[in-house]
């Protein structure tokens, strides 16, 4: 669907063709068509499952990242984390939890004219340790932690 | 219908920042309501960020992103006048959409 989409999107408006898909609901007038959501990757257990089925088997640990986030959480259900890359041509920043029942919370792909920059909002389970991983133009994935200690935790309730 | 979207951009100099808060439960399907019953999965899947109708993020979010979350990121090459929009869709496939113009 990716592939195709990349396709459709490079081969701009030809009407021959985007003619199959008209009435599938995929081509509604100024709508953006959004990537499919990585099922395997946000539904995988562990860290080790996440990291591999979002593509970042082995990613290598740099300094050039950098995760911000409170030293203590006192409530896991709103946690604000920064993180920023000085990696040249970073294209996707993911964040992992590694102690959340899915560790892998969020992963935004970055256009050009994008710094490698990005603050969100999550929910921790308990203490955990934290991964940005990066991804940049060469098809290298680069990562950083954090520790953060979770007061109470942000899932169940 | 889900509520608005909330866009704000701040431009300083050549970089904008443009912060946007989605109004979502954001269920986890871990929770158990006041009668003990579990409250099933709900929560934004992908959203996509746009500066004059072309793509600058597309995110993938998971449960674990917190109730009516914030998001905050910066870019280059944003004017006066242009358009911000934010768009999302949820995993029952409910969608909304909205757009700001930069002052």
């Amino acid at each position: 669907m990716n592939a195709l989409r990349r396709r459709l999107l490079a081969t701009g408006s030809s009407s021959l063709l985007l003619a199959p898909w008209l009435g599938t609901g995929l081509l509604l007038p100024g709508r953006v068509i959004a990537a499919d959501w990585n099922r395997p990757a946000f539904t995988a257990r562990s860290p080790g499952e996440a990291l591999r089925a979002y593509g970042a088997n082995l990613p290598q640990e740099s300094r050039e990242i950098v995760i911000g986030a409170p030293e203590i959480a006192e409530n896991g259900a709103k946690v604000d984390i920064e993180i920023s890359s000085q990696l040249p041509e970073t294209r996707s920043i993911a964040l992992f939890a590694d102690r959340n029942p899915m560790p892998l919370c969020a992963a935004l792909d970055l256009s050009a004219g994008v710094l490698p920059w990005c603050r969100l909002q999550v929910k921790l389970a308990e203490s955990t340790r934290l991964r940005a991983v990066v991804r940049t133009a060469d098809g290298k994935a680069h990562v950083a932690f954090r520790d953060i200690k979770v007061t109470l935790g942000g899932c169940g309730g | 219908m889900p509520e608005a979207i909330r866009i704000r951009t701040q431009t300083q100099g050549d970089i904008a920042e443009i912060r946007f808060l989605m109004n979502h439960p954001m269920e986890t399907g871990q929770r158990k309501d006041e009668r003990g019953q579990a409250v099933p999965a709900h929560f934004i899947q992908t959203f996509t960020l746009t500066h004059n109708g072309k793509v600058l993020v597309e995110g993938q979010l998971n449960t674990s992103i917190a109730r009516n979350p914030l998001f905050a990121l910066r870019a280059r090459g944003i004017r006066s006048g242009d358009r911000i929009g934010v768009a999302w869709r949820d995993s029952r496939g409910e969608q909304r959409q909205d757009e700001t113009t930069v002052p």
